[in-house]
């Protein structure tokens, strides 16, 4: 078994398929934070009606099923769909938003509760000092932002390790759409198991590498 | 704050940009949907190479079963399909959504199960008498449910034994997994159970442990692969051209013949038949 593992892990595909997983997980991510944090800050800063049920939604899509979002956004992108015409589906670009709509409320409602406590803290000296909301977004989002990395960590956690929605949409094509876990499934369905089980650990290796990296790069 | 995220964040796009454009499909690429077996038996990845070399084609292949890959068609998100089932193969035909139907190649279907064999079923010829075994011993028997080709010709043979294997005695030794061939091997491997596979996935399978050939050679088994191209009519899919290369392809000489070359452990999985179908 370890011979096998060892032995795919020197493979060009398999370089492509670790390249393609991180590059749709942290594209991904990086779509749900860009979207999720603004909105999480806003929604502990402004007041406006709707403003709880928003929290509430973040908050209960916090367990929104993967299979779901890539049957919905399938139905969205196929050619008989409303966005046919963009011809994204089975391509990497579908994973991408696929990945991007699972992240965006995990980031949003993690935000959100980071940056309440400096909110009330710190809301009113800068509301004192005449501080714009955007402004107030940026300092506050600073002032938190070792729970905000948390926050995208958890964002980027659901991307890496998730299967249900990218199978869907992006099909799991040799050479183009398959990536670290759709990979794992297909060992598991030939019976490699030993294989699927070493992928595993290498996809987990990968996973704690890129969270510690921007641990240790954003925490200090 | 803002710049310490907004450069990482630009780097990450900048690549994710570079590296989705390089992941875009070439000008000339098609959607092949086709079973698990032809897939994940590795015979596409055998013969696709050649044909890709010739053409500059590239062939993108969603391995689903057969009712999932004629959905996936009729859907308008595949270019051609590759299936294996004779009676769903006639109803999306029917149904205006395919043309052209043609047989590339067979092998055959196989029950194994435990070594051990509970029903005694083992070097017996005739598959409907074998289910009506199983059935009457109670053995414990997976079946895929997932209206693939494999699942269909199940539920054929349960017919012609006039057997609702659901619902006889209690049928709670019958298992309807709903999942694809591989992982109804690692369940009847796992549960000392029997079922029925395809020659192809079964020779390439990785996880037999306890599981053999029980039953072989009964004409009731055949297994034949289809290629079947959109009718342009319902289906206006850009890509029909290349879609026809590809099917003519697979029919031509060269192509059969890379069929016939594919060997898993020295033993052949697909037998090319274009010029004399069965």
């Amino acid at each position: 078994m370890v011979g096998d593992v060892w032995a795919a892990l020197g493979t060009a595909e398999f370089a492509r398929i670790v390249g393609l997983s991180l590059m749709v997980s942290l594209l991904g991510t990086t779509g749900a934070a860009v979207v999720g944090l603004p909105c999480g800050a806003a929604l502990a800063i402004c007041r406006f009606p709707g403003r709880r049920l928003l929290i509430l939604l973040a908050n209960a899509f916090l367990g929104l099923p993967p299979v779901v979002v890539g049957l919905a956004l399938y139905l969205m992108l196929s050619r008989s769909g409303p966005l046919g015409a963009l011809a994204l589906l089975f391509t990497p670009s579908a994973m991408v938003i696929a990945q991007a709509l699972l992240a965006t409320p995990i980031i949003t409602a993690l935000a959100h509760r980071a940056i309440e406590e400096p909110w009330q803290e710190y809301g009113g000296a800068l509301q004192v000092e005449g501080a714009s909301r955007l402004r107030s977004i940026r300092v506050l989002l600073a002032i938190a932002r070792r729970s905000v990395v948390t926050a995208v960590l958890a964002g980027f956690g659901r991307t890496i390790s998730e299967v249900g929605a990218v199978l869907i949409v992006g099909g799991s094509i040799a050479g183009y759409t398959r990536i670290m876990t759709t990979t794992i499934v297909l060992k598991t369905s030939e019976g490699e198991l030993g294989l699927a089980l070493g992928l595993g650990l290498v996809l987990i290796g990968i996973s704690i590498a890129v969270s510690a990296s921007a641990f240790v790069l954003w925490e200090r | 704050m803002k710049l310490r995220l907004f450069f990482p964040l630009l780097f990450v796009a900048f690549l994710g940009h570079a590296t989705i454009a390089a992941e875009q499909p070439a000008a000339q690429s098609i959607i092949l949907a086709s079973t698990t077996s032809v897939e994940n038996s590795g015979l596409l990845a055998h013969i696709l190479p050649a044909f890709t070399k010739e053409t500059g084609i590239t062939v993108h292949v969603l391995a689903q079963g057969t009712g999932q890959a004629l959905q996936t068609a009729a859907r308008n998100d595949a270019d051609l399909v590759l299936v294996h089932d004779p009676e769903a193969e006639q109803k999306f035909i029917a149904a205006g959504d395919g043309i052209d139907r043609q047989q590339i190649a067979w092998n055959d279907f196989i029950v194994v199960g435990p070594r051990s064999d509970p029903a005694h079923i083992a070097g017996t010829h005739d598959a409907v008498a074998a289910l009506k075994a199983i059935a009457s011993a109670q053995a414990p028997f997976v079946s895929r449910g997932d209206k693939s080709g494999t699942d269909a010709l199940e539920h054929r043979l349960w017919g012609v034994a006039e057997i609702d294997p659901a619902k006889a005695g209690g049928g709670s030794w019958y298992g309807d997994i709903g999942g694809g061939m591989g992982a109804a091997l690692n369940a009847a491997q796992a549960m000392n159970a029997y079922t029925i596979s395809d020659r192809g996935t079964w020779l390439s399978f990785g996880n037999k442990g306890d599981l053999t050939v029980l039953v072989e050679g009964d004409p009731g088994l055949l297994n034949r692969y289809d290629v079947i191209l959109l009718n342009p009519a319902k289906h206006p899919v850009p890509k029909q051209d290349l879609a026809r290369r590809f099917a003519q392809w697979l029919l031509s000489p060269e192509g059969q013949a890379a069929i016939g070359e594919y060997k898993v452990h020295g033993e052949q999985l697909f037998h090319p038949s274009a010029s004399h179908p069965k």
